[in-house]
């Protein structure tokens, strides 16, 4: 590692930052010229915020880079290393075919929960929309709060994707179901959250869950026999943008029953 | 800077817990992953405070300039270049629409030639970023009317669903995660601070319960449009 290095990868990332910035600034600034005809209002604020916003971006992306993908891609081989699963003791036989079931993988479901429960919590979009709840609930909705739910959820949903990359079942009949329980939480789970609660299934995968978790299940359909990477790799980070809408609905809900439950005993009391 | 080392310490403890408890095995270029994370750590901070000073507030007022102009047909054109014109450029689109060709080489749906997987890239891009857009048209017509979101999604799942059963396998993974990937770190805040934002400014609406849920339609939309898309070309 040399400062040259970090440098011209910082400045090339930074490029790429800026041309996708770029298509964003002419649709926002050319509807305020062209169609609204008014000065924005703090322009100079505004203008020092985008490059803010495009200098974190470049820093986290090359720390990511440089840091955590390497590693956590690694880790997601070095855990679905049949060698590693089935035990020192295989390693004589490991040319011989090694038969494992999914119960083998245990570690492999701790890593992609923890995995994605911690990546989820790092995620800017998340910290975003839970910024803006929070502001426009008042502060009913806590940020925590939210950002917990979501990554239990996310946490929840990668693990049992890899079970079933691990076991090889069809992918759709796992999110019909949940869609199913979706819809059925949806009649019974407070209003106010259910829009906010179907959002926070499409932020969780971003910046850096989808390549952390994309590695994950490549790595785990490369080495399980019988999975094709091509077909059972895809498919987590939609388990990913599921379970977030149940756990914020069921976070809801909990919260909810719980300040019922606590209103009558305070009224006899 | 403290919040954001809040942030990242789990991935550092889960990281750190499985190299040296289960993996057994130094970490490699402690100095580089240094580095790297102080990086992750600045990068945070950063983007938080742009988004702060930058990206919602500009989101918010051109929701109030639009809801003031009161034209809802130069509102609806700027929802559908915003969620267009930020999803064709995502980088994550563009890497699942290679990889989604690779799978449809394999298969046999298209020519295995690069040209061949290039089109059928480019068509996906395209595909997802028209339903991307036509998205946020929806969700905003639908800030404006005020319907519930519930049934617009539940719909949705609905119509995936059936297109589930019609669709060739090799799409229908690929599909599924379109819709997750289609949301950009720069997209979500400025879409939000937007949905937001018309919800405030129209009299009758509730930010909390319009203000949100156009980042889950276009996360939905996606994955129709991709079955759709490998029916149609196959």
């Amino acid at each position: 590692m040399n400062l040259l290095t970090i440098l011209t990868d910082l400045a090339q990332t930074m490029f790429s930052t800026v041309t996708d910035v770029i298509p964003i600034a002419v649709i926002i600034f050319g509807f305020q010229f062209a169609v609204i005809r008014q000065p924005v209002p703090n322009i100079g604020k505004v203008l020092t915020g985008f490059v803010w916003v495009v200098v974190g971006l470049t820093f986290f992306l090359v720390g990511l880079e440089r840091a955590l993908f390497p590693l956590g891609k690694l880790m997601a081989q070095q855990l679905t290393d049949p060698v590693f699963i089935a035990g020192g003791e295989a390693l004589n036989a490991v040319k011989q075919a090694i038969t494992l079931s999914w119960q083998d993988y245990g570690w492999v479901y701790l890593f992609a929960f923890l995995i994605g429960f911690s990546t989820t919590i790092a995620e800017p979009s998340l910290i975003a929309v839970a910024i803006k709840a929070n502001q426009v609930s008042g502060g009913a909705i806590g940020i925590w709060g939210l950002r917990i739910s979501v990554a239990l959820g996310v946490a929840i949903g990668i693990s049992l994707g890899c079970y079933r990359i691990v076991v090889g079942d069809p992918i759709h009949w796992y999110i019909i179901a949940g869609y199913v329980v979706v819809v059925i939480q949806t009649l019974f789970a407070p209003k106010l959250i259910i829009p906010l609660a179907y959002d926070s299934g499409g932020v969780t995968t971003s910046t850096v869950t989808v390549p952390l978790v994309a590695a994950l299940g490549l790595g785990l359909a490369e080495t399980v026999p019988g999975r094709s990477p091509l077909i059972d790799g895809f498919g987590l980070i939609a388990f990913a943008s599921l379970f977030p809408m149940m756990s914020v609905m069921a976070y809801a809900q909990l919260s909810q029953w719980y300040a019922q439950r606590k209103r009558p005993e305070a009224a006899q009391s | 800077m403290l919040g954001s080392i809040r942030d990242l310490a789990p991935i550092i403890a889960v990281i750190v817990f499985f190299q040296l408890v289960i993996i057994q095995q130094p970490l490699p270029n402690v100095l580089e992953l240094l580095v790297g994370v102080l990086f992750v750590l600045l990068g945070l901070t950063f983007f938080i405070h742009g988004l702060e000073q930058g990206l919602f507030p500009i989101g918010e007022t051109m929701a109030h300039a639009f809801a003031k102009k009161g034209s809802v047909f130069w509102l609806l054109v700027f929802a559908f270049a915003l969620g267009f014109g930020t999803t064709v450029a995502e980088p994550a689109l563009i890497a699942v629409a290679a990889e989604a060709a690779e799978v449809a080489a394999s298969g046999n749906m298209i020519a295995a030639d690069e040209a061949a997987k290039a089109s059928y890239a480019n068509g996906l891009r395209f595909t997802v970023a028209l339903s991307v857009g036509l998205a946020i048209v929806l969700g905003v017509f639908r800030i404006l009317k005020g319907w519930p979101i519930q049934y617009l999604i539940i719909g949705g799942y609905v119509l995936v669903v059936i297109l589930t059963l019609f669709a060739p396998v090799e799409i229908i993974g690929i599909a599924y995660d379109s819709g997750g990937v289609t949301t950009s770190t720069i997209t979500v805040p400025l879409v939000t601070a937007l949905g937001v934002g018309l919800a405030s400014s129209i009299k009758g609406r509730n930010p909390m319960i319009d203000g949100f849920g156009l980042i889950a339609l276009a996360s939905l939309t996606p994955m129709m449009f991709v079955m759709v898309y490998g029916m149609v070309m196959l």
